[in-house]
């Protein structure tokens, strides 16, 4: 028997697996878009057929850092900005895990905007979700990375003078070879793209759009929004790293002006994992490295010999 | 004095090869039977600069550099002023003849590359010579070894001139050349090695003078390591497999001989963005099942304050070294300082509590490294193994049979499927993994992937199955067993009998140090012992949970101590009086801060003064603190 024999079960999971039993009733606010990325993640999820125990969330702080409080699987709710570097270890100290990390803009944009640059650069194989509300929710409020320029709070009472990150050409600029963006108000979609985002082999990067109806009311995460692929107006190349770069810029210019866009926006196939690249080099085992401490008939290289270089 | 034995100093630029020579060169005295310790002296920058390694030997056990040296082989700096060539980088001063003259002992010998120094730059050079009876050999260094290959080969020609004058056999250096070396390098070097030895035989009367290489004989195979080899072989035979980190003086020695072998021995090495994220990804790596460690210097390690206290708060086992170098802030990169105490202490928010290890020599570094493994992954709890740089770049002998390298798989209170199947669920059928109750504080935990065992670690408080809660019972009962941990720890360490107090037994007078002044320390306790006083030392190698009743029995046992610490606020000395609440009337300090370590005669110099009660200053790099009063 396996060390981990809750990874890889062949089996129907039910999305209400993931909904611990007994938990509280989540502290959301009421209309909050942390909910729509809960189903969506539950259901994506259930769809793949992962058993709970073989999936490891990583979150930040904020409210995105309390999904883990309601969605039932291994957890790391880590510190502000961290759940990135904590969750690209844990792949490559195990890599059959299915890791998501997940944070908010300012924890993802933020205080962790050097992890996600690196991470993304790395190509690690797993998902991370970034709830994008364009608000501090938890703080109470306050202008994050993606508010946009203008934006009043109790920390920018004259506006915001400050241009807005753009999530998107940041994700593709810095290597992540899944780079999407979707949003609460539309969770079939937002289902769809995590689960492709969970299936691509590399790092897979979400701007998933939630509406903070206490402290953003004019966030345009509620006006309709497009799907670009099914629309064909903006017929594109998904795997043209040029042509998704335009996409974005078009669409990071849309967003603070009335019309939002979301879908894939580039997609890398045959690029090499992190986790893929290292082992091609020869500086990461096969195996999974957290196996070979439960494994009985691990070669634990005993004969290595690193006295004689000192002799 | 003198033929007991050698202290060899090679003086140069950085980038010269002064440390592959020094190494090997230390190396060969090793194999020809002798004990050996070096310390080293460098620049923070990358070449030129006057740079030294000076190397003891001797056939008596050499735990600290001594004082001062009785063999100077200037080579001078390729990359500072050429007086033959004009200048390289300006006017810089040559200093490696100019710098190294103050220390060197009465009756000494001088061995000057004339190729490229001039001894009429140095101050009243004839004066001081004759009056040290200083015996001074000025050899074209450079022009040898060009005339038989290049003239970086110089430190070649240097060598071979130092064993025709120490009467030294040149077989033990043609051996590690032809190791290290072949083809036609390795003929270039040996006709140089070979041409300095002959001509220094030939033109020179060897014989004029008392330095010359001792005798000795070790018992079994010995092999030269620093404190950082120590420390990286004592985690690979603990079974770390993952180092993640970012490069800081001298945090990069352990850093760098890991990553080495990690692909040797199935382990993964990451550098990465910043010391947030390596000491986050450690705590990642071991969340997920495998003994993982990170660690930094000073500035860095400042950084990894927020995942320290991460890995406390969910229990993740966790290693971090701390190399020390002299602060604030990058302070001087290349110098050590031991002033990063009470940051490795009380770094990271609230009550928050981790074992800190403090070895003094690589022996110690490795079984300590190897102790912080088994109590992190035990005990659930963050290690910090806490050196210096001058540990950390000293090489010592050690007997090759001391390492085992006999990797150990287990990762302590980490429960197998089946364990878990039997531990404690709730109504619901939640694993417990922070369960309030076990009598030692550690509650067993499961890894992602083991079916029955899922848990939300978090770091903020937390139930037994690990919900965030901030009910007043729960966390009364959370923070009570995570406490408990340390006692529990205590009464572990305690359970080694460790002999670490040295000297006369029966003395009235005490010294205390820690970490890499140790051995220095008791190289000062055998000369006042030698000088008719009677003193004895305690070492102490355990910060936290601290060893009270070790060093309460020690201190009741003098009527005074002098506390030795390269710091320049005595944090050492203060953290023995919090930790005992008391003896602050009979602890004064002696404090060294000048980027230097502490010579012996330092330390003997200072005790002769407390206790003889004078009222003399010590020398001026060092500074005595009156006891402070509890």
């Amino acid at each position: 028997m396996s060390a981990f024999s809750a990874i890889g079960n062949d089996r129907e999971v039910d999305q209400n697996e993931f909904t611990p039993g007994i938990e509280p009733q989540p502290t959301w606010c009421p209309g909050c878009g942390d909910y729509g990325v809960l189903k969506a993640l539950k259901g994506a999820m259930a769809e793949l057929g992962k058993d709970p125990e073989e999936v490891l969330l990583c979150t930040g702080i904020g409210c995105s850092g309390k999904l883990n409080s309601y969605f039932d699987s291994y957890g790391f709710h880590t510190i502000h900005g961290r759940s990135l570097p904590v969750a690209r270890a844990a792949k490559l100290a195990n890599s059959d895990l299915e890791v998501v990390a997940a944070g908010g803009d300012g924890d993802g944009y933020g205080i962790g905007g050097n992890h996600f640059m690196h991470t993304a650069r790395e190509n690690h194989d797993m998902t991370y979700i970034v709830f994008n509300n364009e608000v501090f929710g938890l703080t109470k409020g306050q202008t994050s990375p993606t508010s946009p320029q203008g934006h009043k709070s109790k920390t920018q009472p004259e506006g915001n003078a400050k241009a807005p990150i753009r999530p998107l050409s940041l994700g593709l600029t810095s290597g992540a070879s899944y780079v999407a963006r979707t949003a609460a108000v539309n969770p079939n979609q937002a289902k769809e793209i995590l689960v492709e985002a969970m299936e691509h082999d590399g790092f897979s990067h979400v701007d998933f759009l939630t509406q903070c109806p206490t402290w953003n009311k004019d966030a345009k995460q509620y006006v309709p929004y497009v799907d670009i692929q099914d629309s064909d107006d903006y017929d594109f190349d998904v795997s043209d790293r040029r042509e998704a770069q335009e996409m974005m810029h078009e669409t990071e210019d849309a967003l603070y002006e009335g019309t939002v866009l979301t879908g894939r926006y580039y997609v890398e196939e045959g690029r090499r994992s992190y986790q893929q690249e290292k082992r091609h080099r020869g500086s990461m085992p096969e195996q999974p490295l957290a196996e070979r401490y439960f494994d009985d008939s691990a070669e634990w290289e005993r004969s290595f010999d690193y006295i004689d270089r000192h002799k | 004095m003198t033929n007991d034995e050698l202290i060899w100093r090679i003086a140069g630029g950085s980038g010269d090869g002064i440390d592959s020579t020094s190494q090997n060169f230390a190396k060969a005295l090793m194999r020809s039977g002798l004990n050996v310790f070096t310390h080293r002296h460098y620049p923070s920058r990358i070449r030129g600069g006057h740079t030294y390694v000076e190397i003891r030997a001797s056939e008596e056990n050499v735990r600290s550099r001594g004082d001062g040296y009785n063999f100077l082989l200037s080579l001078g700096d390729s990359f500072a002023r050429n007086p033959k060539e004009g200048a390289y980088y300006g006017e810089e001063e040559v200093k490696p003849l100019s710098e190294n003259l103050d220390e060197l002992r009465e009756g000494g010998v001088i061995v000057y590359d004339s190729g490229l120094l001039d001894t009429d730059d140095i101050e009243n050079f004839d004066e001081r010579v004759e009056e040290n009876d200083w015996h001074v050999y000025d050899l074209d260094l450079r022009g040898l070894a060009k005339e038989h290959g290049r003239e970086i080969m110089r430190n070649t020609a240097g060598v071979g001139a130092t064993a025709a004058i120490i009467g030294f056999d040149l077989d033990y250096i043609e051996e590690l050349m032809a190791d290290a070396m072949g083809g036609d390098i390795l003929d270039a070097n040996l006709d140089v090695l070979r041409d300095a030895y002959e001509t220094v035989q030939e033109e020179y009367d060897v014989d004029a003078h008392d330095v010359s290489v001792p005798e000795g004989e070790h018992e079994e195979e010995q092999v030269l390591v620093s404190g950082s080899h120590g420390i990286a072989y004592g985690a690979l035979d603990e079974g770390c497999r993952f180092i993640s980190g970012y490069p800081m003086t001298p945090w990069t020695d352990v850093f760098t001989i890991l990553t080495q072998l990690m692909p040797d021995v199935g382990g993964i090495s990451e550098q990465v963005e910043d010391e947030i994220a390596a000491a986050a990804l450690a705590v990642g790596a071991s969340h997920a099942g495998v003994k993982a460690m990170s660690g930094s210097s000073g500035g860095g390690f400042a950084l990894m304050s927020e995942p320290l206290g991460l890995a406390e708060m969910t229990e993740t086992p966790l290693v971090l070294v701390e190399s020390m170098r002299a602060g604030p802030s990058t302070g001087m990169p290349t110098k050590p300082e031991q002033a990063d105490l009470e940051h490795v202490l009380y770094t990271s928010q609230g009550d928050s509590h981790r074992v800190v290890f403090a070895p003094s020599d690589p022996e110690e570094c490795y079984e300590q490294t190897r102790k912080a493994f088994q109590i992190a992954w035990e005990y659930q709890i963050p290690v910090m193994v806490i050196y210096d740089q001058k540990l950390s770049g000293e090489y010592r002998n050690v007997p090759a049979s001391f390492f085992d390298q006999e990797p150990n798989p287990s990762l302590g209170s980490t429960l197998t499927e089946d364990e878990i199947a039997e531990a404690a669920h709730d109504e619901f059928g939640k694993f417990e993994r922070f369960r309030h109750d076990p009598e030692n504080g550690v509650s067993p935990r499961s890894i992602p992937g083991q079916k029955g065992g899922h848990f939300l670690a978090t770091g903020n408080e937390h139930t037994p199955e690990g919900h965030i809660s901030e009910d007043p019972d729960n966390r009364v009962n959370q923070m009570n067993r995570r406490l408990r941990k340390m006692r529990s720890i205590r009464a572990d360490l305690d359970e080694d009998e460790r002999q670490d107090v040295y000297g006369d037994e029966s003395a009235d007078f005490g010294l205390v140090s820690w970490g890499s002044q140790t051995g220095t320390v008791e190289e000062a306790v055998d000369r006042l012992n030698e000088n008719g006083y009677s003193v004895k030392a305690l070492s102490i190698s355990e910060m936290a949970p601290f060893p009270e009743r070790k060093v309460r029995d020690f201190l009741d046992s003098v009527s005074e101590a002098l506390v030795v610490e390269m710091s320049t606020t005595a944090q050492f000395r203060g953290h023995i009086q919090k930790e005992t609440g008391s003896y602050g009337e009979m602890l004064s300090s002696l404090l060294k801060y000048n980027g230097n370590p502490f010579e012996p005669a330092e330390i003997v110099e200072a005790a002769e003064i407390e206790i003889d009660d004078r009222l003399d200053e010590p020398s001026s790099q060092t500074r005595l603190e009156p006891a402070a009063g509890d």
